[in-house]
């Protein structure tokens, strides 16, 4: 009984955290608009019983989900977070490598110091970080001044409320997700296979690319995971610096809700969203799953 | 007919394979390696021995070509190695870890070296399944090295150091993890593969038994430098100093003061007892000057024990039984010396436990002959 309470315990928080509120959304997304509060119907009445609960069913249909499908707004939204999430995420990774190899190659007594700037960025309110790469990407920006000064450039360069300035957000808000997964994989390579690959004729890029990058691949793969998936439905950094040019299903979901007031749509789309979502998940899980098996 | 001696040690006009040329090694201000001179041969099956930290793994990597040294000169087949990195040496190194490469099969872990040799793809696999089968892995070659026992990767390991055939193939405790059966087992498999093969083995080892089963010659190393070079049967009767005897097996050492008697020294180790006497069978003793300090190396299998003063024997002490231990096929009887030396003994238990006349407290008297014992000036 004992032991049962106590796997119970996290299986409850998951019923109410997560289950509980997808189930809300999910009926919000088979209701329809109306002027009311809450702004849908139909919305379940109790006192009636049994027939109130058979009325409430059968007005619960797909009618917002045909409706994603018939206007091009939303698959295009869609598409084009996932081709953000996929930049994005590739960018981090290639950002991110170098500087978790760096980490793990630098000696003992740094590691600590090198991981507390890494989460370092975490310690100031997410919201505020994106505002100031506002303050730097804009016409008139740091970077750009910068630049102007150098005299590399003689014109600003137009980066706000591009694509450009969309990843930049995401690679930095992201960064850290990518590189401690990493980093914990490379920590853990044992320096002597490195030798042991040389030893049996490898140049040393040749043992970097035999030998450290398929040993880091767990790492690899989870921090894309983690990079992915929260980018795909990302909504205020496609809102403060992308502009109206980009084009992120994050965004479209707030302007159904709070523009549009039409819950239902809204949450037709965070229905098709979290589907969309659910196959990198399952993959992340399946890979967190065999580095464990391998780790034993 | 005489079987010819593998002896290149001895023969001037043979080439050293390795040649350290006054080699130090330092991390730092420690030096590691001492201005080491040491020739090695091929074919030989070289040993390392030595307590740890004193440089073992150092030499190998050196070797290897992971290590530069800080002074001095690596010649391997008689091509000075300075600057060539580790891939491009015909030395192949198995480690102590083993570093097996976890994300490839048994398989892939041998053909890992010989990939890289752009051979075709048949002889490759020839080579692989030739190496599996010298080391008896064929059916694990599938594995991943999780998934199979110590032993077994202790066994890829080599089969992956020797699959380049390498001139040189350096073994650093190799055999540290197995249990003694095991290890046993695989010394003579060792032997066997080295035979087979033609290559020349650096081992390196702390096991001295191990380091007499296996080797040609065995070096012994303490802080950084090579005491003693010789045949296991050499360090054992003829060391060259107390550490060295110490090290290898048990031995008794008696000090005192060296005189030139006859043919050979005569040591005065205590007050009113006669000096002890000791010559060498052939060739020189070591010459020390008169008064001078010396010791008597003596290994406890050589020390005779009797109940009544032996007659007629150049050494004889008189001492007590302070323990026996009893290893069923030998005794070794700790024997108290008048001023207080403690010397063992051992004989074997041809007689049944009963019949034997010697037990604790007993008066008793040791002797041995003028050439068991070994005169050394350190
Ligand atoms: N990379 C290194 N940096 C500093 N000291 C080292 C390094 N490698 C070895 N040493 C030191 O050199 C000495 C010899 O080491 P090693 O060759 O590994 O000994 P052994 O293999 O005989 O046990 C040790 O005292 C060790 O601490
Ligand atoms: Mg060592």
């Amino acid at each position: 009984m004992r032991k049962f309470s106590l796997v119970s315990v996290p299986y409850f928080w998951l019923l109410i955290l997560f289950l509980v509120p997808f189930l809300i959304v999910l009926k919000i997304s088979l209701s329809d608009t109306a002027l009311a509060i809450p702004p849908y119907t139909p919305t379940l009445d109790l006192s009636e019983g049994w027939a109130g609960f058979k009325a409430f069913w059968s007005e619960l249909d797909f009618e917002n989900f045909v409706f994603l499908t018939e206007d091009a707004l939303y698959w295009k939204a869609y598409l084009s977070s996932l081709q953000i999430a996929a930049i994005s995420t590739t960018l981090a990774l290639l950002v991110g490598f170098p500087i978790a190899y760096g980490m793990a190659q630098a000696p003992d007594e740094w590691r600590p110091t090198l991981m507390m700037l890494v989460i370092l960025p975490f310690w100031t309110s997410f919201l505020i970080r994106v505002y100031s790469w506002i303050g730097i990407l804009s016409t008139e920006g740091f970077l750009n001044q910068f630049l102007l000064w150098l005299g590399v450039i003689d014109t600003p360069l137009i980066i706000m409320n591009t694509k450009i300035a969309v990843y930049i957000g995401i690679v930095y808000t992201y960064l850290p997700f990518m590189i401690l997964p990493i980093y914990s994989a490379l920590e853990k390579l044992d320096g002597s296979l490195l030798e042991a690959a040389e030893d049996l004729g490898c140049t040393r890029t040749k043992a970097f690319w035999l030998i450290t990058i398929p040993l880091s691949r767990p790492g690899i793969i989870a921090g894309c995971f983690l990079v992915f998936i929260p980018a795909l439905g990302e909504f205020v950094i496609p809102s403060l610096l992308g502009g109206s040019e980009t084009l992120m299903i994050g965004k479209v979901l707030w302007e159904e809700f709070f523009n549009n007031r039409d819950w239902p749509v809204a949450s037709a789309v965070a229905v098709v969203l979290l589907a969309i979502l659910i196959i990198p998940i399952i993959l992340f899980q399946r890979n967190e799953q065999k580095q464990r098996e391998a780790g034993k | 007919m005489a079987v010819p001696v593998f002896a290149p040690w001895d023969d001037p006009t043979q080439k050293p394979l390795i040649q350290f040329k006054g080699v130090t090694k330092r991390f730092g201000d420690f030096t590691a390696i001492d201005n080491q001179t040491l020739d090695i041969y091929t074919r030989e099956f070289f040993a390392l021995l030595g307590p740890s930290g004193c440089g073992k793994t150092t030499m190998m990597r050196m070797l290897a070509g992971f290590e530069q040294p800080t002074e001095g000169q690596i010649v391997i087949g008689g091509k000075d190695m300075k600057g060539v990195p580790p891939n491009e040496r015909e030395v192949n190194m198995m480690f102590q870890s083993y570093a097996l490469f976890p994300h490839l099969s048994v398989w892939e872990n041998i053909a890992f070296g010989l990939r890289r040799m752009n051979q075709p793809k048949d002889v490759l696999e020839a080579r692989v399944e030739e190496m599996l089968r010298l080391t008896r892995l064929t059916k694990f070659a599938k594995r991943k090295p999780h998934q199979i026992s110590g032993g077994q990767r202790q066994r890829v390991a080599l089969a992956r150091s020797l699959a380049r055939a390498p001139k040189l193939l350096l073994l650093d405790e190799p055999l540290g993890a197995l249990d003694k059966k095991l290890r046993e087992e695989t010394q003579f498999e060792l032997m066997d593969i080295q035979e087979n093969t033609g290559t020349t083995f650096v081992i390196v080892t702390h096991d001295q038994e191990e380091a007499m089963t296996v080797a040609s010659r065995i070096a012994v190393m303490d802080e950084g430098r090579v005491i003693q070079v010789a045949t296991p049967s050499n360090i054992y009767e003829a060391p060259n100093s107390v550490y060295v005897a110490d090290f290898i097996g048990d031995v008794n050492i008696i000090e005192g003061a060296a005189k030139r008697a006859g043919d050979g020294y005569d040591i005065t180790w205590a007050e009113g007892v006669p000096p002890l006497h000791t010559r060498k069978e052939e060739g020189e003793l070591i010459s020390i000057p008169d008064g001078g300090k010396a010791y008597l190396a003596i290994r406890p299998e050589k020390v005779a024990i009797h109940t009544e003063k032996p007659q007629g024997m150049t050494n004889a002490v008189q001492g007590r039984i302070i323990d026996v231990a009893y290893l069923g096929n030998l005794s070794t009887y700790h024997v108290r010396l008048a001023n207080g030396t403690m010397v063992r003994a051992q004989t074997a238990n041809t007689r049944r436990l009963a019949l034997r006349p010697f037990t604790w407290e007993d008066e008793v008297w040791l002797s041995w002959t003028d050439t068991a014992a070994i005169l050394l000036a350190e």
